[in-house]
């Protein structure tokens, strides 16, 4: 691996519990992500994923270990680190377009020019002609195409996404998809890609990462070697259906003990 | 003629309200006809008398109102905010919040005296918790999302307050200052019943004691019709201010 895009070191995370009882969610974590990789990480509810995400998003502070990018150690959120989640998290208020201005005002650019790059991202997840529109008026593929937009828009080296599309209807879903890994094959990022659906996880990422039912680590590492083409052909394909069932296997390995409160 | 609709049940009530007054089913004297209490009122507004008192009454609520709102909303947002401020704060807003303000009347008169600084410290410190309250509740209930959101896009704490955590809980702040505005309107009158040399609630109280009942229900009735209008008026401004949100 020439460049790195996120190292995660060792890294461990408990919440607190209202009883003084702590739930351990992550234990002695690591993970190596390559600059450019689509990543997803995948695992049984509850297992810990979407705290890892926070973690390298800056957004829960790391309580032991360490998580680099090329900025450096993270210990805020930063807008080098974009994140879109399962609800949207449209700011309900603001129009379409102004949702995506809002990150390009804070990076100081004069209103005209990030209006300007706004509606080109709002195109770009198809969505022209809906820019005054707010997001209440709007369906959740929509919604979610907007909120992909504003995280986009502000250019972030790494993207991150929990279960992004897991609020969406099967078609609505496949497309978004599809959209998703051609944007990503024009203008490249770092992408981890939290879901617990296997066939996402194939159709989508370079490798995945399986997590173990909590306390959570990285238990297997795989490359899905499915070619930088992602269509129908790819999921007829052997390769994709060979992969798909071995890591389903693998994952309910981890489902299983999982219900059952091993670990 | 939705309109029409809802309104009926009033124009029913002062239609029983004629019939008991002509059928001599009340008294005169306990009730007097719509006829009577118009004529009253036409009296009140010719002499001036009775705006003189509604401009006293309504500044005196909307000093106090207004010092609320600002204040509440500031007060409801650094205590969803700062865990110091809410502990020092949350306990006294709890307590106090249930309390009848018009109990402080005694002391408040001890304190500023008969003049508008009274009053409207009176309507100030009532209208003030409903405020502080529903602002808080608000603020407390934005999503985690929507603030994770706003400073990955790299908004600074404050940007997050005031471009985020404000406007999510204006929809509560608008339903709080709505329940202040009631009372500012039961605070001013009952206020200027017992301390005031002036106002609606001060006329109410002098009509009322030399036995001009006529008059005096025909000050009720324009305030009950003031308090009316405000709150309609209000109610379609705060759903200007939240055209964003769900139509359906
Ligand atoms: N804020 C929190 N407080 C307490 N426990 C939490 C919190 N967030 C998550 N957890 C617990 O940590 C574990 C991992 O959660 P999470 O990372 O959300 O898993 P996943 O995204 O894989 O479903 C779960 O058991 C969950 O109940
Ligand atoms: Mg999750």
């Amino acid at each position: 691996m020439s460049e790195f895009g996120i190292k995660v070191e060792g890294v461990s995370h408990s919440y607190a519990g209202r009883s003084g009882a702590s739930t351990v969610a992550l234990k002695e974590t690591n993970l190596e992500i390559a600059r450019n990789e689509f990543h997803a990480l995948l695992g049984p509810s509850g297992c810990g994923k979407s705290t890892l995400l926070y973690l390298i998003g800056g957004f829960i502070p790391v309580q032991k270990g360490a998580i680099r990018t090329p900025a450096g150690v993270v210990s805020a959120p930063g807008p080098d680190r974009g994140i879109v989640f399962q609800n949207f998290a449209l700011f309900p208020w603001k129009t379409v377009l102004e949702n995506v201005v809002y990150g390009l005002r804070k990076q100081g650019r004069s209103k005209p020019e990030a209006e300007e790059r706004a509606r080109h991202y709002i195109k770009m997840v198809q969505l022209a002609g809906f820019e005054n529109h707010f997001p209440s008026q709007l369906s959740g593929g929509m919604q979610q195409r907007a909120a992909i937009a504003r995280t986009l828009a502000v250019d972030p080296d790494i993207l991150l996404m929990d279960e992004p599309f897991g609020a969406l209807d099967a078609q609505t879903r496949r497309v978004m998809q599809e959209e998703l890994r051609s944007i990503w094959r024009n203008s490249p990022k770092t992408v981890v890609f939290v879901t617990h659906d296997v066939h996402e996880a194939v159709f989508l990422a370079d490798r995945i990462s399986i997590m173990s039912a909590r306390p959570g680590r990285i238990e297997h590492l795989v490359e899905t070697e499915l070619g930088m083409e992602r269509d129908d052909g790819v999921i007829a394909s052997k390769r994709y259906v060979e992969l798909c069932e071995r890591i389903w296997a693998l994952v309910r390995e981890q489902a299983i003990s999982a219900s059952r409160g091993e670990h | 003629m939705q309109l029409v609709i809802r309104y009926l049940p009033v124009a029913i009530f002062f239609l029983v309200w004629e019939i008991v007054t002509v059928t001599g089913l009340v008294s005169r004297q306990l009730l007097p006809g719509l006829e009577v209490i118009f004529s009253a009122f036409v009296g009140l507004v010719a002499s001036g008398e009775f705006l003189f008192s509604a401009y006293k009454s309504l500044t005196r609520a909307a000093a106090g109102l207004g010092a609320a709102i600002v204040l509440g909303i500031l007060i409801g947002l650094f205590m969803a905010t700062n865990r110091i401020f809410l502990w020092l704060i949350n306990p006294i807003v709890r307590i106090f919040y249930p309390m009848p303000k018009s109990a402080l009347i005694p002391l408040v008169m001890i304190w500023f005296g008969l003049g508008d600084s009274s009053k409207v410290f009176l309507i100030f410190l009532g209208c003030l918790l409903p405020v502080i309250i529903s602002t808080y509740n608000g603020a407390r209930g934005v999503g985690q999302v929507l603030l994770w959101s706003a400073s990955s896009l790299g908004a600074s704490r404050f940007e997050i307050l005031r471009e985020v955590i404000l406007p999510a809980a204006l929809p509560d702040i608008l339903a709080g200052c709505r329940t202040a505005l009631a009372f500012s309107f039961i605070l001013m009158v009952s206020s200027e019943f017992v301390i005031a040399k002036d106002g609606l609630g001060f006329l109410i109280g002098t009509l009322g004691d030399g036995g001009n009942y006529p008059a005096m229900f025909a000050v009720i009735l324009a305030v009950a019709g003031i308090g009316f209008a405000a709150d309609r008026l209000y109610a379609a401004f705060a759903a200007s201010r939240l055209h964003w949100k769900e139509q359906s």
